[in-house]
């Protein structure tokens, strides 16, 4: 028996050991989670950020793609060519790609969602970003030939994007609910309220992700999303919520916290339409009577990069215009006084739920009421500021953070929900999209950023911060968010 | 005068007596940000610390006192305005059809589950401190009219309302001259209980962002704004929770010793 014994025993530790080693080796699962639950899942078809950030990258991918740095680099299109005139882009196709569902990706996929995206009826929520094109033709099934009516510097940038994205057309009917593309991870299921699990695609084209499964999670209420990443429930949460929570990670072990930067710019937006808010003299003493500094600091705890126009301070082109609208409350009085209202006036200041504007609201409002500006605050859901304030243009004052990537060109459309008109920066816009040549561009750039800094157009406050918290050994993580993604491809565990 | 009495009459008093004072005087302006200052615990200058975004948490205690009782009160107004002429109504009316439409329109509010209701008003007709009175002084009503129709019902057996009927007295001049003296002292028991649930309510509502709106402090969305920040500045949740707690422990103890002392027999029983 003794021997016996012994030897089960010692083959029972080595099994333990060898079942720990596996564990400790097979870390190839990853938690995430993010605040908000995506509506459905084709970013083609709407604006929510929440579906880029599941899908950028991990399910769906375009013919150019956005790297965390910024850059953009070939996605399914290998190489292009552009022709002399700038009109036509020649896309050379990866081969062998084949989509989730096992059909292969070619020319015919490509063509169908550009047209898909430019169309009449298109459902796509940055038809902007497909309108130059004029023609696509499929050479041959690795070859598609773009034509653009007029010259456009900003095409290939225009097609990193999530809604650009190549779907196919044997599967786009279930994609809100069953998206299949071609990125390294297959979606596998949704539990709606809970989670988005996605599985490692064995057939993908590039290289093979470290990751063999990865849950997404939603937590939108900031209490919970603290515990959940101090329980350790979490691997990773990006776009943590509650900013004052970030120094307690910081000096956890356990963790690492990132902070990059975004492309929202996050901005008083003024009715541009409504008096008094169509004097632009209202809208400088608006601007005077914003203490940025003060509004970084207590909504969101010191994280965030001033800014003085609609544009993010990390862009070669960014020109620092913060001068133009310094904290001066008495210039403030003055202005308004000047325009007619010495005794100010009475507005609106619908808050969406993000902290940076339920705060940052908080602090305007006093910082206006001190110029004798009395704004009247309402809290609403984002279902209700989509309603009320962005269709329905029925506001005066709100907060809210754009985060589209070089979105200046909204200033160019007067329908656009802070209805600014201005005919000269129109017509500066549409040159600028002519333009192929880099130095000409940031000329352009530059003034486009300067006139809607000089109209006041609306209270610049500041480059909202990208913050994740994540355990100390995940690494190859977005710290930069330069559009909305999670993008899990390069994510692995440290040893 | 028994203890609990005592006890929650300055316990309540002093929140009132806050509250009042905050109307001419507070530390601070309630209102003022002052960001280099925020989150710093109690000092000298400001008794009970500032809040995240600096303003002094005890200007903001007071005036929040002033938003719950206010709410409060008025709710609570609401419910015997309306609640205590149905109850006599249907006790004068025993038996009618009149008395079966308040009765069973009362148990239909009684059936709603109150904090629930209170939200779906308020986010229906807009979040703020007048949608969350009526929301809640809707539901105290069906409370009044049920307490107010038992007692009178028993009320109306007795020789001295019968005498006054003999008289020739009208069974509304009767209900307010001789029923409604009679179930004061219950009345007065509820409405503090009342109140201290109304209090609890309107914090709860604002709690989730549906009561007063800000800059007008309350003490639910102190509460609210702090949970973040509980584990490096746990005063910030303290103290309006400690406001909270204080006030409703006060006015229940005070209705408690209010009942002993108003109601004849207990007293009584007592001498």
């Amino acid at each position: 028996m003794r021997p016996n014994l012994k030897r089960s025993l010692v083959s029972g530790l080595a099994l333990g050991a060898t079942l720990l080693a596996s564990q400790v080796w097979a870390k190839d699962d990853i938690t995430v989670a993010m605040q908000l639950e995506p509506p459905h899942l084709d970013p083609t078809s709407a604006a929510a950020q929440a579906i880029d950030s599941v899908v950028y990258s991990n399910i769906f991918e375009g013919l150019t793609r956005f790297m965390g740095d910024g850059a953009i680099v070939p996605g399914l299109a290998e190489s292009w060519e552009i022709s002399e005139d700038g009109k036509t882009y020649t896309f050379k196709l990866h081969d062998g790609v084949t989509f989730h569902d096992g059909t292969t990706m070619d020319g015919e996929d490509v063509k169908f969602s550009l047209d898909r995206a430019r169309g009449e009826d298109s459902a796509n929520a940055q038809k902007a970003l497909f309108a130059g094109i004029a023609d696509v033709t499929v050479v041959d099934p690795l070859t598609v030939q773009v034509t653009l009516s007029e010259p456009n510097g900003n095409f290939l940038f225009n097609l990193a994007w999530g809604d650009a994205v190549i779907v196919a057309p044997e599967s786009i009917e279930n994609i809100k609910t069953a998206p299949v593309g071609t990125g390294a991870f297959k979606f596998s299921n949704w539990v709606q309220g809970d989670r988005i699990d996605l599985e490692r695609n064995a057939e993908y084209w590039g290289a093979q992700p470290a990751l063999a499964k990865a849950t997404i999670k939603f937590i939108s209420d900031p209490t919970a999303a603290f515990a959940a990443v101090m329980a350790e429930d979490v691997d990773v949460f990006s776009g943590f919520p509650a900013p004052e929570n970030l120094p307690q990670f910081d000096a956890d072990p356990r963790f690492q916290v990132l902070v990059g930067s975004t492309e929202g710019e996050t901005i008083l937006s003024t009715n541009n339409k409504q008096p008094p808010f169509d004097n632009v003299k209202v809208r400088q003493a608006l601007a005077h009577a914003i203490d940025r500094q003060a509004i970084i600091d207590g909504a969101m705890f010191g994280y965030g990069t001033p800014i003085g126009t609609h544009f993010a301070p990390h862009n070669p082109a960014y020109v620092d215009l913060t001068g133009n609208s310094a904290h001066d409350p008495e210039k403030a009085k003055a202005l308004l006084a000047e325009a007619g209202f010495p005794d100010g006036f009475e507005t609106t200041l619908h808050l969406p739920p993000p902290s940076y504007a339920r705060r940052g609201g908080e602090i305007i409002a006093a910082q206006l009421a001190a110029v004798g500006i009395k704004a009247e605050i309402t809290n609403v859901e984002w279902a209700q500021w989509l309603e009320t304030v962005f269709r329905g243009k029925n506001f005066g004052l709100t907060i809210v953070s754009h985060t589209e990537p070089m979105d200046i060109g909204i200033y160019a459309r007067p329908e656009y929900y802070f209805q600014y008109d201005n005919k000269a920066f129109q017509d500066l816009m549409a040159s600028l999209n002519e333009t192929t040549d880099p130095a000409m561009r940031t000329e352009m750039l530059q003034k486009a950023q300067t006139v809607i800094s000089e109209d006041y157009v609306n209270g610049y406050l500041f480059q909202l911060a990208n913050l994740g918290v994540a355990k100390a050994n995940v690494q190859g993580l977005w710290v930069n968010a330069p559009t909305a993604a999670i993008d899990l491809t390069g994510v692995s565990w440290a040893n | 005068m028994s203890r609990n009495l005592v006890l929650g009459g300055l316990l309540s008093s002093l929140v009132a007596l806050a509250a009042l004072v905050s109307f001419v005087w507070t530390p601070f302006d309630y209102a003022a940000i002052d960001i280099p200052n925020k989150l710093k615990t109690p000092t000298g200058e400001h008794w009970l610390g500032t809040d995240h975004f600096g303003r002094d948490m005890m200007s903001m205690l007071m005036v929040g006192a002033r938003t719950s009782l206010a709410v409060a009160l008025v709710a609570v107004g609401i419910g015997m305005g309306l609640g205590v002429p149905l109850g006599l109504t249907a006790a004068a009316r025993k038996g009618s059809w009149l008395d079966e439409v308040i009765m069973r329109g009362n148990d239909l509010v009684f059936a709603f589950p109150s904090l629930v209701i209170a939200i779906l008003i308020t986010a229906v007709f807009g979040a703020g401190a007048v949608n969350a009175i009526i929301a809640i002084g809707i539901f105290n009503i069906p409370v009044f009219a049920r307490i107010t129709r038992g007692a009178a019902l028993s009320l109306w057996e007795r020789e001295f309302i019968l005498a006054a009927r003999v008289a020739g007295k009208s069974s509304a001049r009767i209900s307010a001259e001789h029923i409604l003296p009679n179930v004061m002292n219950l009345l007065i028991v509820q409405g503090t209980i009342q109140f201290s649930l109304g209090i609890l309510a309107e914090a709860g509502l604002s709690y989730v962002g549906l009561g007063a709106q800000p800059p007008t402090p309350s003490w639910g969305r102190m509460l609210a704004d702090a949970q973040t920040m509980v584990s490096f500045a746990p005063h910030l949740a303290l103290i309006p929770g400690f406001a909270i707690i204080l006030t409703v422990l006060g006015l229940n103890l005070m209705g408690d010793g209010l009942r002993d002392w108003l109601d004849p027999r207990l007293r009584v029983a007592r001498t």
